[in-house]
């Protein structure tokens, strides 16, 4: 029993903090959270299996086009959603475009893909069962495979340093002659694609399902407030100890009442330490 | 209304009129087609009109806190769930006795009560978007919960719906009670609007910095809303269920969360009428264009997009045509000097604030370095000093917005609590802000008004049921206001928008805003900033002849010439040290004073 909420645990964990890196990676870029998140992870499953199951595309080839696509997306919201409200005195609305973004694209999921989870592909197909099943590592190689990336991306690249330099201080990166709109479109495409990876690789777990965009919107945030905003290595931290404890509360208590204890838990934390429990970013007010 | 009447100077008439305070034709107009309706259609009208009663009941609670407050509460349907839930289980009988009908809807009132406040907790410390994810999570939960506990809630099979007594038994019957339910809120939550609650609530939205400044108690006021929205969505729930005649949790999707939120939003924050139609319209909408019923969904949420893009005040804002009037050019502000005694009549010798070895640190950054303060009643004292020097951080230690490490603040000889800037309104420290900070969608008056938050004496209640306390309040209110805005000067632009004034109009509304509070000590953070010479000479006598009253003036300042003018005690801060202290002359000719930063 252990042994399997290990698994399903860190497995959920890995999509969680997949998707809380896709909120850090939109947030650095314009200070903006984004409830188009978690659709972007029901976007991966979905995509993955609409273009591997119905159109029979090799699975890397689907990786390849769910990815692109949910980049597309993630374009779309900074497009859409984030860019004319930065422009505005009041950037409270951001809450509110990217609400009614989330909600647009959840209902044309609905309509288009149906309100039922349909099954989503093996990706490898592997024999073995258990708790050794591919659905369960393939969630936690993508996370680690993203965290990789994204570490040589930040170090390693030019473009890496200037995402850094905008997430630091965008008005000082501009002043460098950073192209800060343009490095804001990428990071927003980078986001989707993060946020692609988790829907695609947790798709064997979560099946495709319209409802699992607002599901990870909402998870996926737990580990970025808790582990404050903007800070990557919170997010894995706090995604992985946030699949963890659902899952054993799931076995100790039962669904619905583990969904109420992980609930109870984050409300209880975030009103002791509103700001997280690793460093964040705080504003000057006066 | 014996309030409405505005005394209007020769100036202002004919361009401004300002409109009545609270137009209730409108409200009037739809109470009356809704009570017409069951005569002139079918049952099935009357059920949809039912529907939106119902509904209006919870948003008008809701807009309260969504459209007035900002709080962006985008998983209320929870409450509505537990509201019928309760009402429902309760009536059956499924756990106790069966109970009456209508106990059962004031249990369900009392459980939406509990819920608000616990969904509005969250609300007095997180950020919006934190505080809507929480929301979207009681939304969740109460419905996964609703779902699994089968024994008490029948699970997915549901459970049936409270059915009411004789004569609220028919169609008609329960319309009839929906809808005089519906008035009966659209008129308390106007009046919790119409106060200094709704005053706070939009200063809260818009400028929660001065909503501190001027005393607002944010929590208090929140908590108060939430349970009174939770009250009425408990209610709405219970009321829901019975129309339903039987409940499943799939009758609780988030799309009708959205829908209340919708509405408030298209409608228009900030207002009452505007909520209204928009529930109407939104209640009604998807009968006239069923094919449309699947797409309904997607088409508010880029209904909501398009709004927040283009009309964040919404269609209340579109419709309000009184502030697209062109207000005159070339304006003038002439303060009336005769009218200071009046609004601030003179008081024996107050306390004097003292600050005393007070050290701040930003980081590495000394931005107080052990300084010492006093500000004597009826004095103007000037703060001085280059960009940097610590004038502004000064001025946010005195009035709580930055708690420095060490050292004392007193009035007199009581100690003020570091940090806490909502606690100083109350120790009769007012301040303006180096921005001015206002409520750009509400009228000059009511942005005066808001200064009198703290010598309200009517409780939410009381507001609540209009008694007459609230009446007393409001009528204060609204004369101070007035007497402020014709102290500085301004009073022809009493009913217009905020946010279309000059920004040298703004720094006298701030001033205005300032004075409502009668305070014992001012503080101005570069009143003169962006003003003409012209402006400036009166602002400088303004704040002299206010001081004459017995009032204590802290005056940050960049413009050397209306510190010497009007200041009896300068005192000049470099890097977070007294540089020197003493009167204008003496400052004036201070060696090191002017070479670091006069000049010549």
């Amino acid at each position: 029993m252990l042994a399997s909420i290990l698994a399903s645990g860190l497995a959920m964990g890995a999509v969680y903090a997949l998707t809380a890196m896709a909120y850090n990676t939109m947030f650095a870029a314009s200070r903006v959270m984004s409830f188009t998140t978690g659709q972007l992870g029901m976007l991966g499953g979905v995509f993955g299996s609409l273009l591997v199951l119905r159109f029979h595309m090799p699975v890397a080839v689907g990786l390849i086009l769910a990815i692109a696509g949910c980049a597309a997306i993630g374009v779309l919201t900074e497009r859409v959603a984030v860019r004319p409200v930065l422009a505005k005195l009041d950037q409270h609305l951001y809450v509110l475009s990217t609400l009614a973004l989330a909600m647009a694209i959840q209902q044309l999921a609905a309509i288009f893909w149906g309100t039922e989870p349909r099954p989503f592909p093996r990706l490898l197909g592997t024999a073995v069962g258990g708790v050794f099943d591919e659905r369960f590592w393939l969630p936690l190689m993508a996370c680690v495979a993203v965290i990789g990336g994204l570490e040589y991306l930040y170090r390693g690249t030019l473009l890496g340093r200037a995402f850094l330099a905008v997430a630091e201080d965008s008005e000082a990166a501009r002043a460098l002659g950073l192209p800060e709109r343009r490095l804001r479109v990428a990071s927003y495409a980078l986001a989707g694609g993060i946020g692609g990876i988790a829907g695609f690789f947790g798709g064997e777990l979560m099946l495709a399902y319209f409802g699992n965009g607002s599901m990870l919107s909402f998870y996926g945030f737990i580990p970025v407030a808790l582990g404050g905003l903007g800070n990557n290595r919170g997010a894995i931290i706090g995604g992985l100890a946030l699949g963890l404890l659902q899952q054993a509360a799931n076995f100790a208590l039962g669904g619905v009442f583990a969904s109420c204890a992980v609930f109870a838990v984050f409300i209880a934390a975030l009103l002791a330490v509103p700001g997280g429990m690793f460093r964040g970013i705080a504003a000057r007010r006066v | 209304m014996k309030i409405q009447a505005i005394p209007l100077t020769a100036a202002s008439r004919g361009s401004v009129v300002p409109k009545a305070a609270r137009p209730v034709l409108p409200f009037i107009a739809v109470l009356a087609a809704a009570i017409a309706l069951p005569f002139v259609s079918d049952d099935y009208w009357t059920l949809i009109a039912t529907r939106a009663a119902i509904y209006w009941i919870l948003v008008s609670g809701l807009n309260l806190a969504v459209g007035f407050g900002g709080q962006l509460a985008i998983g209320f349907v929870a409450v509505l769930t537990l509201g019928a839930y309760v009402a429902s289980v309760l009536a059956a009988g499924t756990i106790t006795l069966a109970w009456p009908a209508f106990a059962a809807l004031g249990a369900a009132g009392l459980a939406g009560a509990v819920a608000g406040g616990i969904i509005g907790l969250p609300a007095l410390r997180l950020g919006s978007f934190y505080f809507a994810m929480t929301t979207l999570g009681f939304a969740t939960i109460v419905t996964q919960v609703a779902l699994a506990w089968t024994s008490v809630t029948g699970g997915g099979t549901g459970v049936a719906g409270p059915s009411l007594p004789a004569p609220f038994d028919t169609t008609l019957g329960l319309y009839g009670l929906c809808l005089a339910l519906a008035a009966l809120c659209t008129w308390m939550t106007a009046n919790i609007a119409h106060s200094r609650f709704g005053r706070g609530l939009v200063a809260i939205r818009d400028a929660d910095v001065a909503a501190e400044a001027v005393g607002v108690a944010k929590p208090r006021l929140l908590l108060s809303v939430f349970v009174l929205c939770g009250t009425l969505a408990g209610v709405a729930g219970g009321l829901f269920a019975s129309l339903q005649s039987y409940i499943t949790p799939d009758a609780f999707t988030f799309d009708l969360s959205v829908l209340f939120f919708i509405a408030i939003l298209v409608g228009g924050r900030g207002s009452v009428l505007g909520p209204l139609l928009g529930i109407i319209v939104l209640t009604v909408l998807p009968e006239l264009a069923a094919p449309l019923v699947a797409w309904s969904t997607f088409l508010y949420a880029i209904l909501l997009l398009v709004i927040v893009l283009t009309i964040p005040g919404g269609l209340a804002e579109l419709l309000d045509v009184v502030n697209r009037r062109p207000i005159p050019a070339g304006r003038v502000i002439s303060p009336q000097m005769d009218l200071v005694p009046v609004m601030l009549p003179p008081r024996s010798a107050g306390d004097r604030l003292e600050l005393r070895d007070v050290l701040l640190r930003f980081g590495a950054v000394r931005a107080i370095d052990g300084l010492d303060l006093q500000i004597r009643p009826g004095q103007v004292h000037g703060l001085i000093g280059p960009n940097g020097s610590g004038k502004t951080t000064t001025l946010n230690v005195i009035s709580g917005y930055a708690a420095p490490e060490q050292g004392q603040i007193t009035l007199g000889d009581t100690p003020l609590p570091f940090g806490r800037p909502h606690l100083r309104a109350g120790h009769g420290i007012a301040r303006t802000f180096q921005r001015p900070r206002i409520l750009g969608e509400s009228s000059v008056l009511q942005n005066v008004a808001l200064g009198g938050s703290i010598n309200g004496r009517a409780s939410f209640f009381e507001t609540l049921l209009s008694l007459p306390r609230h009446h007393r309040d409001e009528a204060r209110f609204r004369d101070d206001a007035l007497l402020a805005l014709r102290l500085v000067g301004l009073e022809a632009l009493a009913a217009v928008r905020a946010d279309r004034l000059q920004h040298s109009e703004l720094r006298f509304v701030e001033i205005a805003r300032a004075l409502m509070q009668r305070p014992s000590i001012l503080l101005l953070d570069e009143p003169a900033a962006g003003l003409t010479p012209g402006e400036i000479i009166k602002l400088g006598l303004l704040i002299k002849a206010v001081s004459r009253q017995g009032i204590g003036v802290l005056l940050v300042e960049h413009h050397a010439d209306l510190i010497f003018d009007v200041c009896d005690h300068v005192t000049v801060l470099n890097l977070g040290r007294v540089l020197a202290c003493g009167t204008p002359a003496e400052i004036r000719s201070h060696r090191e004073v002017v070479s670091a930063y006069l000049g010549g």
